[in-house]
């Protein structure tokens, strides 16, 4: 492990809730090392366990086995109070007696720090958040979008080594979402400091994040970039959970170390990368992203065929659901870069032609 | 396993854990406020708790314990001056929670579930104002208008006290019947006109049984109110007009006995269980 | 007369036919109303409010030799709330037996309500961090003592206090003390049985507000490095504030009027404003003398519920 790169680090950590029959693991054994200066995103659908997993960092949850290590050293034990950990919390919890410099000074008084230097420090975070003509407000008389700055000042100001962020956008409506979304990454990367963030809205994930981990049920399936998160899924949830996907099942016919001959639904036969352990006879789902398919007469470079079972415009892009031969149904997806031109109608027949690299072998 | 003394030494969760040592952090935990609380339970019941204890001491000494007995009950029940102070204390508070209970239904009934009006605001005042002012000075109030009346007419009797009880006791009869009626919901009530109820038997077949509850629990705090009172009683009570309060500051002053820990044990416990019985029937059947 | 809506039916009346049906009905009800209020308005008005009149006219009368008062116009007993009179020179020097009776009443007052909240503030924090099931069963068990006969509950601190009573006794058992502590009729005992009789009255508010504190606040301050007290003094305590307040009023209020545990475990001589008041009704037969005591006791009274209603009241409809 090198100390010098590794910001936060969950060893084994296990968590569970109520005992005997009743009992749940909230975090099943997750393991996980967030670099410094990284902006890392905790992603899944509600009750996965990312929340309580921030929480544990954040030291208002206690590992029920396992270690969490901060800048090597481990913190598990230590009370939220003496970890140089920050949380912008879902609700913002922002001192309703206190003004909004206040509430900025608020941790650094708790440090004990100079007033001068709190002076400077508030100066700094209400700039860096454009909250200037703000401060002496009470934090009940400005927008939630302004609440959302200051409670991102107020965790900002003590210099934390982490900062965790619990889904700080829902409370805000899109467009306000969007305006945040480029403003929390530019604030990371001018302090520099390591962002945790938590969310269960995957656009969100993909757009800011560095990395993106993505967790069901207590445990974390896959780590990675938001590229190989959306171009690479290692599983069906994952595939599943972050844009949409098609999903095909598909015959192992042969197989030479990682390369396999498969036998699709529609009879053809491809070679395709395949990393899990399945043998030749064995059935493998393959996941493919509907806007990597391309519609076409049908014709031997074609991969499927089916048959149109309606059209749905969406404006930037029209979508086609069709009946796949052989078996299953699949939504295509194509951009009206020309415009919408509705050539194909319900009951057409068309061709799938999908090229190799979109086709994602997963494991089961 | 090595001893988790120092900072610095490799902590885990899990040894620490097994050691039963810390548990989870808790938030709302403040250190000592657990102590503080019993200590206050303790505070408010070691008197209470002493005094029962005595009324069933056999042994007349409040310091040495003989043994349990119900004694002093049978003495008190014998005392002709405790009973008829007992019973006058009871038949105060018998007549002072009717009268209140269906004044303050009434009262309830104009102020709850209406579209504000002119001088709503008004009753209301009226309604709490016995709650405003204290006791003393009402007592003294009550003291002066009586005497004041009793000279002009010449008309004496228990009823001005009962008069007395009744004003304080409409307010506290009034908060629970007010706060059934306002949980209760309106579309019965239309329901009912829907279904060619006069208002007098939609009042009668729906509001009226709907708020028994209140009522009850109503009537019930206004009891245990008159039964409570000691400073008002004790300024306003005619000659021979000997109540519980005014009987007991008697024995104390006069030396305490036994049978007065045995009464007002009785009175203490009669109140205790009418409380207990009002917050069952005004609870709140959600959740 | 009402405008009506340009486009109603207009009739000679400017109202319509239904308007004027509903102006009856409404009419009706209003008559009902006040028929359903009667009773309860005229009985407290007439022996509630009425005889507070009275005492503010006989505030300012001569008292009559043997209780009463004659119906003469005099100033005098509120002259002397502050003044008496040299009984020579008619002099108006300061009445140094009614400051140290105020100054007593507020002292033990502000002692009780001290006393109150320094037990009831982490009572109710307590209860209001307990699961909520368990919650009212604390409550309960607090508010029951409340709703007993106050001088049963003094009666029973007297069995603990007296010069023979339990704690007398068992400190003589143990050899700790040779003769019996004076602890009736002092000043401690005095606040012990104030704050335990009023202790609810200082839990209820404080709980109510407890009850609404958003624990994801506490969080908050815990994450910016603030331990278990600084969470207490800066995050818990403001955010209470008005459940301390109306804690402290609702306190304060009946302490310093009380009479009878003052009277009680007091004895005669530690006047206060209650025992004062009585006084003036009972042995000393100076009627307008206690009438203007009381007044005062209750403008006194009247201020601490206007500044509850401004502080407490107003800011709670803010939130």
């Amino acid at each position: 492990m090198v100390a010098g790169a590794t910001a936060i680090e969950a060893r084994n950590v296990v968590k569970t809730f109520g005992s005997g029959s009743e009992a749940f693991n909230a975090l099943d054994n997750v393991s996980v090392t967030i670099r410094q200066n990284e902006f890392f995103t905790l992603l899944g659908p509600s009750g996965c366990g990312k929340t309580t997993l921030l929480r544990m960092i954040a030291g208002f949850e206690l590992p029920t086995s396992g270690e969490i290590m901060l800048d090597g050293q481990p913190v598990a034990h230590l009370p939220p109070f003496k970890r140089q950990v920050n949380t912008v919390f879902q609700s913002y919890a922002l001192f309703p007696h206190l003004t909004v410099a206040q509430n900025i000074a608020f941790g650094l008084e708790m440090l004990r720090r100079s007033k001068s230097e709190i002076d400077a420090q508030v100066d700094k975070m209400l700039k860096l958040v454009q909250m200037e003509p703000m401060r002496n407000r009470r934090v009940n008389q400005i927008s939630g979008g302004q609440q959302q700055r200051v409670a991102l000042a107020r965790a900002l100001a003590p210099h934390p080594k982490v900062l965790l962020l619990d889904e700080p956008l829902s409370a805000l409506d899109l467009k306000l979402r969007k305006g945040m979304q480029i403003e929390l990454k530019r604030l990371q990367m001018e302090t520099g400091i390591t962002f945790i963030f938590v969310t269960h809205d995957q656009e969100e994930a993909l757009t800011m994040s560095d990395r993106v981990a993505v967790m069901s049920k207590g445990k974390i399936l896959q780590i990675g970039t938001p590229t190989e998160i959306y171009e690479r899924p290692s599983d069906r949830f994952v595939a599943d959970f972050i844009g949409e996907t098609n999903f095909t099942q598909a015959e192992v016919l042969e197989r030479q170390g990682d390369e396999g001959r498969l036998r699709l639904c529609s009879g053809v036969e491809i070679v395709q990368q395949i990393n899990s352990l399945a043998g030749i006879g064995d059935k493998v789902t393959l996941a493919i992203r509907p806007e990597r398919i391309e519609l076409a007469p049908h014709d031997d470079a074609c991969q499927f065929s089916g048959t149109v079972q309606n059209v749905v415009y969406f404006g930037t892009d029209t979508t086609y659901h069709l009946n796949i031969q052989g078996g299953g149904h699949m939504t295509v997806r194509l951009q009206n870069r020309w415009g919408h031109q509705s050539v194909l109608q319900a009951g057409d027949e068309v061709g799938l032609r999908v090229p190799p690299e979109a086709m994602q072998v997963l494991k089961d | 396993m090595s001893e988790v003394t120092a900072a610095g030494e490799t902590l885990t969760a899990t040894n620490i854990m097994r050691r039963g040592r810390r548990p989870r952090f808790d938030v709302k935990h403040q250190p000592g406020f657990g102590f503080m609380a019993v200590l206050c339970v303790l505070m408010l019941y070691g008197p209470i708790v002493l005094l029962v204890t005595y009324s069933f001491n056999q042994n007349p000494s409040i310091t040495i314990w003989t043994s349990f007995s119900f004694d002093w009950y049978v003495k008190a029940y014998h005392n002709e001056q405790i009973r008829d102070a007992a019973f006058l204390s009871l038949k105060i508070a018998f007549f002072a929670s009717l009268a209140s209970t269906c004044a303050a239904t009434m009262a309830a009934i104009a102020t709850t579930r209406v579209k504000p009006y002119r001088g709503l605001t008004l009753a209301y005042t009226i309604i709490n104002q016995p709650l405003m002012v204290p006791e003393i000075v009402t007592g003294i109030a009550t003291l002066v208008f009586f005497a004041l009346i009793k000279q002009m007419t010449g008309i004496y009797g228990l009823g001005y006290l009962i008069t007395a009880h009744i004003v304080f006791c409409i307010p506290f009869a009034y908060m629970p019947i007010r706060a059934r009626l306002e949980d209760m919901d309106l579309t019965y009530e239309t329901a009912a006109a829907d279904l060619y109820a006069t208002p007098w038997q939609t009042f009668k077949r729906i509001t009226f049984p709907m708020m028994i509850p209140g009522i009850l629990g109503g009537a019930m705090l206004a009891f245990v109110i008159s039964l409570d009172d000691v400073v008002i009683t004790v300024l306003v009570s005619g000659p021979g007009e000997e109540t519980f309060p005014l009987y007991m500051i008697g024995a104390i002053r006069r030396g305490v006995t036994p049978e007065l820990n045995a009464v007002a044990t009785a009175f203490l416990c009669l109140s205790a269980l009418l409380v207990t019985v009002f917050f069952l029937v005004t609870r709140k059947k959600k959740e | 007369m009402a405008a009506t809506s340009s486009d109603a039916p207009v009739q000679e009346t400017g109202l319509s036919r239904p308007e004027l049906a509903s102006r009856a009905n409404d009419r009706a009800a209003m008559r009902r109303r006040l028929m359903l209020l009667a009773p309860a308005v005229l009985i407290i008005t007439i022996c509630g409010l009425a005889p507070l009149s009275i005492v503010l006219a006989y505030s300012w009368m001569q008292p009559a030799e043997y209780a009463g008062v004659i119906p003469q116009f005099s100033p005098d007993a509120w002259i002397n709330l502050a003044f008496e009179r040299d009984l020579f020179s008619d002099e108006l020097l300061p009445n140094f037996a009614y400051y140290s009776i105020y100054a007593r009443s507020i002292m033990m007052a502000g002692m009780t309500t001290l006393l109150a909240l320094a037990v009831g503030f982490p009572t109710s924090y307590f209860i209001a961090t307990r699961a909520p099931h368990r919650r009212n069963l604390w409550l309960f068990l607090i508010t029951i003592p409340f709703w007993t006969n106050l001088l049963i509950r003094t009666f029973a601190i007297m069995l603990i206090l007296r010069d023979e009573g339990v704690l007398n006794v068992i400190l003589l058992k143990l050899g700790i003390i040779d003769t019996p502590l004076q602890l009736l009729f002092t000043n401690w005992a005095v606040s012990y049985g104030l704050a335990y009789a009023y202790l609810p009255l200082m839990v209820m508010p404080l709980y109510a507000s407890m009850e609404k504190l958003d624990f994801r606040l506490v969080e908050a301050g815990y994450d910016l490095y603030a331990s278990r007290f600084q969470v207490l003094r800066r995050v818990i305590i403001p955010l209470v504030k008005p459940g301390i307040v109306a804690g402290s009023i609702l306190c304060f209020i009946p302490a310093i009027g009380d009479y009878v545990i003052t009277s009680q475990l007091g004895g005669g001589k530690r006047m206060m404003l209650g025992t004062l008041i009585a006084m003036q009704f009972g042995p000393a037969r100076n009627w307008p003398q206690g009438s203007a005591i009381a007044l005062g006791l209750m403008i006194i009274v009247l201020i601490a519920l206007f500044i509850y209603a401004k502080k407490v009241v107003a800011r709670s409809n803010m939130r």
